[in-house]
């Protein structure tokens, strides 16, 4: 589904991401984890077209090119982004931002719009899963949310837009525990064989709800260790320290 | 759009009419230029009564001794008045389109965006023959609810000739014909305009709206409304249309005034679309107006809700004179200013009763190498007891070429007003923009988006349907004004 090749990028005169190799293959769910400033969050305004400055590489999307497409061309073409921090837009209804995504991508696909009240039931059943007071809908796009409330607004988007491909970033930060199994329920609804997931994260705990087939650290823009869901614990138990004594290349 | 295909449009639309509302003028046009002979021929084509003559007069020789105003934060070339016509018959059917096939099709893609109706279409954009034939028979229905709720709403003209003691007794009292400038030339030359009447405890029945679209076809250049809500009455008046209006004629200098009584209230709401002119100005309207109303009646409401995206130039500070006390004044205004466009607008409140309050909320949106200004009066005077004032203004910058300014004067001579006045400029924000687009949105939709977000406390004024329009207006203004 998704594949990344040696991708580099460099702002001013930083390296950001050095040589960056990544399949995920349609159903897949996928964890980066990687110190602060390793790179991450670059990595998904990468995949989302955020940044479209790279000095090497390529990314293709079910065999797209997406260094072709716009941000808006990705999205409807399925991938979503869960913003590590969601942004606010004053006098925007949340309700209204959140329809305008839906039918944008309903138009892509050649579908009708979907009336005001269809839509309503549709986010009222989402809202109920994600455990979202209906007020939400009425309230200026992230404005005066709390953090783990703007989070779950961002799941809540996700249901809705129903992606092939989403990347959480720190999804799971900010949340208490309840939220964090409301959210990760909210993920794995979605969850199919057609469907795949990059999770980024700093604790493996969200990684017991998602369970991921593969785990990946990133370090100074580069991807030094790969193994299976086991590799976060590891992490956990012994430092991102751990890592880069154990794969030498990785400090270069 | 280059200027060839400017001139092309405007000589295809002609938005003056013919059928229906004034029959009783000859097909002629004066030749161009002002003087007392002028004012006084245009009064005998009009059939005044000597009163109304004699005003018009009166207001020529105040103009005569006046100079235009320069302070405006406009640049513009200045007007030859002289080379102006101040008399002008509608246009034959012959030199209308016949149909819509005639007209600009960039005309009609903006309409088609809008989603203005097929008939309206046509009305707009001066289509001979049947849009006359439909919009009549409209006319007709709304004249006969209004009739019946005792509402006197029709031309100015019509109200010379059907209600001369009304005219006479309120035209001028709230815009003297000395005023200013503009005012000034506007009574003495001024072509026609609406005229509403609500009595005594009387709530206007309709919003005047799709009538006013229909009626405002007639109105020309120097165009003059009055509306009067006596004593316990309420009226919705919507002005403009937000379908582009084209206009030969470059400067429109008009003036509205309002009265409201005791208790009554008037909720004055305008969308203003008239063509800005090209990306480099060229050919775009002047837009100058005087717009005030005065609440003579304790308790009186005078609310002004605004949408200004058209015009080249646009000067206009719609005012309210609280006289009476506990009378509320309100002014609510979206400008936005796109590729040469320069907008100077604001409002004045005079506060002079007891207990006085107004609310300002601007909303200023440049793009381009748009210039948009917001002007601002309060003046509370020394009898205004507990005056109270709230405003705000706030500006919205889309690149780096545009410009917002704001210029709030206050003036307080009682020492128990209360005055706020709160100030913002922002810009849109990349990842405002990247967020939207995330989500599916094109560059286009999100900006726009976030402009009407910007707007919103002012939209929320505006009575539903028009609240609509005005929001895809905004979008489609604003197109091009990204990347
Ligand atoms: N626009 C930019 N200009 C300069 N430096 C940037 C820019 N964007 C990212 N960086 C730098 O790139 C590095 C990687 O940032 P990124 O946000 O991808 O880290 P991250 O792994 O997501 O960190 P965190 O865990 O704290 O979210 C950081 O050092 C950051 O300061
Ligand atoms: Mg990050």
């Amino acid at each position: 589904m998704l594949s990344i090749n040696d991708l580099c990028v460099q702002i001013e005169d930083k390296k950001i991401l050095d040589g960056i190799n990544l399949d995920v293959a349609a159903g897949e769910v996928h964890a980066v984890m990687g110190p602060n400033g390793s790179g991450k969050s670059t990595l998904a305004n990468v995949i989302t077209g955020k940044l479209d400055n790279l000095t090497q590489g390529r990314i293709t999307f079910n065999g797209m090119d997406l260094l072709d497409l716009d941000p808006e061309e990705r999205a409807r073409e399925g991938i979503f982004l869960a913003f590590q921090h969601p942004i606010e837009i004053p006098g925007v209804n949340n309700i209204y931002l959140i329809k305008a995504a839906v039918n944008a991508l309903r138009r892509h696909r050649g579908e009708s719009e979907l009336d005001a009240i269809d839509f309503l039931a549709i986010v009222r059943e989402k809202m109920k899963l994600l455990q979202i007071n209906e007020s939400f809908l009425y309230r200026s796009v992230n404005e005066g949310f709390s953090g783990g409330e703007k989070k779950r607004n961002e799941i809540l988007q996700m249901m809705m837009l129903e992606p092939k491909l989403t990347v959480l970033d720190e999804t799971d930060s900010g949340l208490d525990i309840d939220a964090l199994k409301i959210v990760s329920r909210g993920v794995n609804s979605l969850a199919d064989a057609g469907r795949s997931t990059v999770i980024i994260t700093h604790f493996p705990r969200i990684l017991e709800y998602i369970v991921p087939d593969h785990v990946h650290v990133l370090i100074g823009g580069r991807i030094v260790r790969s193994g299976g869901k086991d590799l976060a614990h590891e992490l956990e138990k012994y430092g991102y320290t751990w890592v880069i004594e154990d794969t030498p290349a990785a400090v270069a | 759009m280059n200027q060839s295909t400017a001139t092309d449009i405007s000589g295809f639309v002609n938005r003056e009419y013919k059928e229906g509302f004034v029959t009783d003028i000859e097909s002629e046009t004066f030749p161009p230029g002002l003087d007392e002979d002028v004012i006084i021929a245009l009064s005998a084509k009009k059939n005044e009564p000597e009163f109304m003559r004699d005003w018009r007069l009166k207001a020529y020789a105040r103009w005569k001794k006046m100079t235009e105003p320069v302070w405006a934060h406009v640049n513009y070339t200045p007007i030859d008045y002289q080379s102006i016509s101040y008399y002008s018959a509608p246009k034959s059917d012959a030199d209308r389109p016949k149909s819509l096939d005639e007209v600009d099709p960039k005309l009609l893609e903006t309409y088609e965006k809008l989603g203005i109706p097929l008939s309206e279409q046509k009305m707009l954009a001066g289509v001979a023959v049947d849009a006359v034939f439909d919009s009549v028979s409209v006319a007709t229905t709304f004249k006969k609810t209004l009739a019946d709720a005792g509402v006197i709403f029709c031309s100015f003209s019509e109200a010379v000739q059907e209600h001369p003691e009304l005219v006479q007794k309120y035209l001028g009292s709230v815009v003297p014909s000395g005023d200013n400038y503009f005012a000034a030339l506007n009574s003495a030359v001024f072509s026609d305009g609406s005229f509403v009447y609500v009595p005594k405890g009387v709530r206007c029945p309709m919003e005047l709206s799709t009538y006013f679209r229909i009626n405002a076809m007639n109105t020309g250049q120097f165009e003059r409304t009055l509306i009067v809500a006596e004593e316990g009455s309420y009226v919705s008046y919507l002005e403009g249309c937000t379908a582009p209006m084209r206009d030969e004629n470059q400067l429109h200098a008009a003036v509205v005034e309002l009265i409201a009584f005791k208790d009554a209230e008037i909720k004055y709401s305008t969308v203003q679309n008239w063509y800005p002119g090209d990306e480099e100005g060229r050919g775009g309207i002047y837009n100058f107006v005087t717009k005030r109303g005065a609440c003579r009646g304790e308790n009186a409401k005078i609310s002004w809700t605004q949408v200004e995206t058209g015009s080249a130039i646009t000067w206009k500070y719609p005012s309210v004179m609280l006289e009476a006390d506990n009378s509320i004044g309100e002014f609510y205004s979206v400008a936005l200013t796109n590729n040469c466009q320069q907008a100077d607008t604001g409002t004045k409140m005079v506060h002079i009763g007891q207990n006085t309050s107004s609310t300002i909320i601007s909303k200023g949106v440049s793009a381009g190498r748009g210039q948009n200004s917001y002007r601002g009066l309060v003046r509370i005077l020394k009898g205004a007891e507990n005056a109270r004032n709230y405003s705000q203004c706030d500006s919205l910058l889309m690149g780096d070429r545009c410009g917002a300014h704001t210029f709030p004067y206050i003036e307080v001579k009682n020492p128990t007003a209360k005055v706020e006045h709160e100030a913002t400029t922002s810009r849109i924000s990349e990842d405002q923009m990247f967020y939207c687009r995330q989500r599916g949105l094109s560059e286009e939709d999100s900006v726009s988006m976030i402009v009407n977000g910007f707007c919103k406390e002012v939209f929320k004024e505006l009575p539903m349907e028009f609240a609509v329009e005005a929001q895809k207006l905004l979008g489609i203004s604003l197109e091009g004004a990204v990347g």
